[in-house]
C-alpha cells in the first residue's frame, strides 16, 4: 500500500469505519446495538452529539427499525447509514429485499458474526453471506484501510448504480483489532464523494409521486429485471470508483479479487475476508514445502467477479476454496458454489475443490490453513504433494 | 376552526379510487387531505387504504406517498420527517417542513406495526401517526386484529373473539407524548379539527378514526355513517382528546362521561350488524353482553379516571 506514514494512525477496524462514515457526511443514522458492530453506532452517535457531524442519529428499538429508517430517510432524498452484525442482518432481511428493489442507495456496514443457534460471538461469513439474493452490492475488507476505504467506495457506487452496497468485515479479527491504516484526507472525500443529489425523492418539492400501488406482473417483472440486469452491470461501476478512489488516496486497495503469487501457481487459494492474510502466509509456506501455491482473495462478493476470475485462474490450475460458512446441503461453502458457476463453460482444465473453515470464530493459523489446503488437494484429487 | 364550507378544495384521493363503495378510510382520509393541506407526506403500510391506490403507473392519491414494509409505520415516518428537517437545515428546500404522516390500518398499528410505533412515541419524534380502525384485517379477508372486538366473528376467530381489544389510544397516551385523539367517521368535523390541531404540534401524534367496515362487519354499505354513529352512542367508540394530557370529551361521548345521558342500548349497534350473529343467539347471550357492557364502562370509567389524574 502506497501509505504515507505520517498520517498514519494505530486504530480499530469499527473505529476506521466511523471515520469514514463521518466523511462521508450522512444525513440520517438510524442502528440497534449488537456485538461486534455497536462502537460503530456509539461513534457516530457521539460525532452527533459533539456537533462534528451534521446528522440526525435516531436510536431506533430494533434491526428492523434501523433498516426500514435509512430505507424511508433515502427515500426521503437523506445519504443515510446503518451497521449491523449477525441475527441484526437477519432481522433486516425482509427490508433488505425492500432496499434494493426500491433502488435506494443506502449503504449498511455489517461486522461479521456467526449466527444463532448455538449461539456465538465470533466471526464467520454465513450473516452477509446468506444474504446474497437480496440485490445488495456486497463488499469484503481484508484489514482496517480496506474498511476505511470501502465506506467510501460504497457510497460512491450505490449512489451512482442507486443500488444499495454493504460493507463487510470480520467481527473482533478487525471490528476490535488495532491495525495501521491511512484516513482519508477530508478533502479527497469531499472531492470524491459530494453531496447526494437525488433524482427523485419523497418532498413535495419533487412532485407528488407514489411510491404505493400494486405494481402489476408486466411492470414488475421489469423493475427486477433492471435490478438484476444493473446489479451485474454495478461491477464496473465498483471497479472504476475504486481506481478513482484509488488514484486519489494511493491507497491501491481497490480491486475486485486481491491476486497474491498467483502468476506461476499450480494451485490456488480462494478465500474472504481477514483470513486472506492467513491464505497468503499459507502460500509463501506451501511454497517452501515445493507447492506453487498463490492466493486470490474475493473483495466484491456481490455482484460476483466471475470474469476476474476467468482472468486469474489459467487452465491447467487447481482452485481451492476456503469458506467461512456454508452453503448447506451441498457439501461445500457458498464462494465455492459462485466460483463453479463462473468458471462452467470457460475453462476445461482448471479443479476445483473446497472446504468450510475458521466457522463460528475458529482461530486460522497460516500453517493449519496450509494443512487444509494440502488435505483438500488429497481427498479431492490425490495429488502427490 | 374553519367551517365545513371553508375547507380546502384539495383532493387527496381522486375519484376512480379502488376502495370499496362507502370505505370508510377513504372518507376520512378525503377529510385528512383537506385538514393537513399539500405540504404533507403519507406513509402507508400493507392495508386496504395500499389496494384504493389502484394499479401502477396509476394512483389515488395525489401526494407523495411510501408504502413501506408491514412493521415499519413508526420509524418511517421518523425518519422522513427527520431527513426533511435535516435537508432544510442544511438549506436544500426552503418553506415549511412538510408535515409527514402515517396512514395505517389497525394491523400496522396494533399488531405488526406496535412496536416501531411504540418507539417513535417514545423518541416524541415530529410525526402525526393515524390508525383507521376497522377492528379486523379486512384487507387480506378479514381477520382478527387486536382492535376486534370481544365476541366479533371473524374468519380467525369463526366463533367469536374470545378476548378483547387492546385499549391501544391509551397506551400511546402513557407514551407521554403531546397529542393523543380519538375520532371517528361519524363525526368528520370533529376529526377535522383535531387534524388540524395535531398538524400545528410539535412532537409525537396519534389519531385513530373509528371506521366500520361494511364488508369486514357485514351491514349495508349505505349504513356506513349511521353505524359510526351508533358505535359512538352506544359507548361502544368513545370520542376524547389528549392535549398535553388535558384530556376533554367530544359529541356523544361527552354527554354520557358527564353523566347526562345514557348510552344507547349496546344491543341496537350489534344487531344493526351480521358479525355478533352468534353472540345475539347464544344460550349465554345475557352473560356475554353483560360482560361486553362492563368492559365498555370499565374503559369509559378509565379514561375518566385519567382525565381527572394530575400527576
Amino acid at each position: 500500500m502506497g501509505i504515507n506514514t505520517n498520517r498514519t494512525k494505530l486504530d480499530t477496524g469499527n473505529n476506521a469505519c466511523a471515520e469514514a462514515v463521518k466523511l462521508a457526511a450522512p444525513d440520517i443514522i438510524a442502528a440497534y446495538p449488537i456485538t461486534p458492530q455497536t462502537s460503530v453506532s456509539e461513534k457516530l452517535a457521539s460525532y452527533v452529539d459533539e456537533g462534528v457531524l451534521h446528522a440526525r442519529y435516531i436510536p431506533v428499538e430494533s434491526e428492523h427499525s434501523a433498516i426500514s429508517a435509512v430505507a424511508a430517510a433515502s427515500a426521503a432524498g437523506a445519504r443515510t447509514f446503518t451497521a449491523t452484525s449477525s441475527q441484526g442482518i437477519l432481522y433486516m432481511n425482509e427490508i433488505l429485499h425492500y432496499t434494493a428493489g426500491g433502488r435506494l442507495p443506502v449503504v449498511l456496514v455489517n461486522v461479521n458474526r456467526a449466527i444463532n443457534a448455538p449461539w456465538c460471538l465470533y466471526v464467520d461469513h454465513q450473516d452477509s453471506a446468506s444474504q446474497r439474493d437480496t440485490g445488495w452490492l456486497q463488499l469484503y475488507a481484508g484489514d482496517n484501510q480496506e474498511i476505511h476505504d470501502y465506506v467510501l467506495l460504497a457510497y460512491r457506487t450505490a449512489e451512482e448504480a442507486m443500488i444499495p452496497t454493504m460493507v463487510c468485515y470480520d467481527g473482533f479479527l478487525l471490528s476490535h483489532s488495532m491495525l495501521p491504516y491511512e484516513p482519508i484526507e477530508e478533502e479527497i472525500a469531499r472531492k470524491y464523494l459530494p453531496d447526494r443529489d437525488p433524482d427523485w425523492c419523497l418532498h413535495p418539492a419533487y412532485g407528488r409521486k407514489t411510491f404505493a400501488q400494486v405494481t402489476p406482473a408486466f411492470e414488475y417483472s421489469e423493475f427486477r429485471k433492471r435490478l438484476a440486469q444493473e446489479s451485474a452491470l454495478a461491477l464496473d461501476v465498483i471497479k472504476d470508483r475504486g481506481a478513482e478512489l484509488d488514484a486519489l488516496t494511493g491507497h491501491n486497495v481497490c480491486s475486485h479479487v486481491k491476486p497474491y503469487r498467483n502468476e506461476d501457481a499450480d494451485y490456488l487459494i480462494v478465500s474472504m475476508g481477514s483470513m486472506g492474510v492467513e491464505a497468503e502466509m499459507s502460500a509463501d509456506i506451501l511454497r517452501n514445502q515445493g507447492i506453487k501455491a498463490g492466493s486470490l482473495r474475493v473483495r466484491t462478493f456481490r455482484p460476483f467477479p466471475a470474469e476476474t476470475f476467468v482472468e486469474l485462474i489459467p487452465e491447467g490450475t487447481s482452485v481451492i476454496v476456503l469458506d467461512r460458512n456454508y452453503a448447506y446441503g451441498t457439501g461445500g461453502g457458498i464462494i465455492l458454489q459462485e466460483l463453479k458457476e463462473a468458471l462452467y463453460g470457460r475453462k476445461v482444465s482448471v479443479r476445483i475443490a473446497g472446504t468450510s473453515i475458521g466457522v463460528g470464530g475458529m482461530e486460522l493459523p497460516a500453517q493449519h490453513m496450509a494443512d487444509t489446503v494440502k488435505d483438500v488437494i488429497l481427498s479431492a484429487w490425490n495429488d502427490k504433494i | 376552526m374553519a367551517g365545513i364550507k371553508e375547507w380546502s378544495d384539495y383532493e387527496l384521493s381522486l375519484p376512480g379510487n379502488a376502495a370499496c363503495g362507502g370505505c370508510p378510510s377513504t372518507m376520512a382520509l378525503r377529510t385528512v387531505g383537506k385538514a393537513l393541506g399539500e405540504n404533507a407526506v403519507m406513509i402507508m403500510t400493507p392495508s386496504c387504504a395500499v389496494a384504493s391506490i389502484g394499479l401502477l403507473p396509476k394512483s389515488a392519491y395525489d401526494i407523495p406517498t411510501l408504502n413501506i414494509c408491514f412493521a415499519g409505520a413508526g420509524v418511517s415516518a421518523s425518519a422522513v420527517v427527520n431527513a426533511f428537517e435535516i435537508a432544510h437545515e442544511k438549506g436544500r428546500f426552503e418553506g415549511e417542513v412538510p408535515t409527514v404522516f402515517n396512514w395505517t390500518g389497525d394491523g400496522g398499528t396494533y399488531d405488526i406495526g406496535l412496536q416501531s410505533l411504540s418507539a417513535a412515541a417514545e423518541r416524541n419524534d415530529n410525526i402525526l401517526h393515524f390508525c383507521y380502525n376497522n377492528e379486523a384485517y379486512s384487507n387480506t379477508g378479514i381477520q382478527r386484529s387486536g382492535a376486534t372486538m370481544q365476541f366479533a366473528q371473524t374468519t380467525t376467530t369463526p366463533g367469536g373473539k374470545p378476548n378483547p381489544k387492546k385499549n391501544l389510544a391509551q397506551i400511546m397516551l402513557e407514551h407521554r407524548v403531546p397529542y393523543v385523539a380519538t375520532a371517528s367517521i361519524a363525526d368528520l368535523q370533529d376529526l377535522y379539527r383535531k387534524v388540524e390541531k395535531a398538524k400545528a404540534i410539535q412532537g409525537f401524534k396519534y389519531i385513530e378514526i373509528h371506521a366500520p367496515c361494511f364488508t369486514a362487519w357485514k351491514f349495508a354499505a349505505a349504513d356506513t355513517v349511521e353505524i359510526a354513529r351508533l358505535a359512538v352512542k352506544s359507548g361502544a367508540w368513545l370520542l376524547w382528546e389528549a392535549n398535553e394530557d388535558v384530556i376533554t370529551f367530544q359529541g356523544a361521548t361527552k354527554q354520557i362521561a358527564e353523566g347526562k345521558k345514557e348510552p344507547e342500548a349496546l344491543e341496537e349497534y350489534l344487531s344493526a350488524q351480521g358479525r355478533f350473529n352468534k353472540l345475539l343467539k347464544s344460550p349465554d347471550r345475557e352473560e356475554n353482553l353483560a360482560q361486553l357492557k362492563a368492559d365498555l364502562a370499565r374503559e369509559l370509567a378509565l379514561i375518566k379516571h385519567r382525565a381527572a389524574f394530575k400527576g
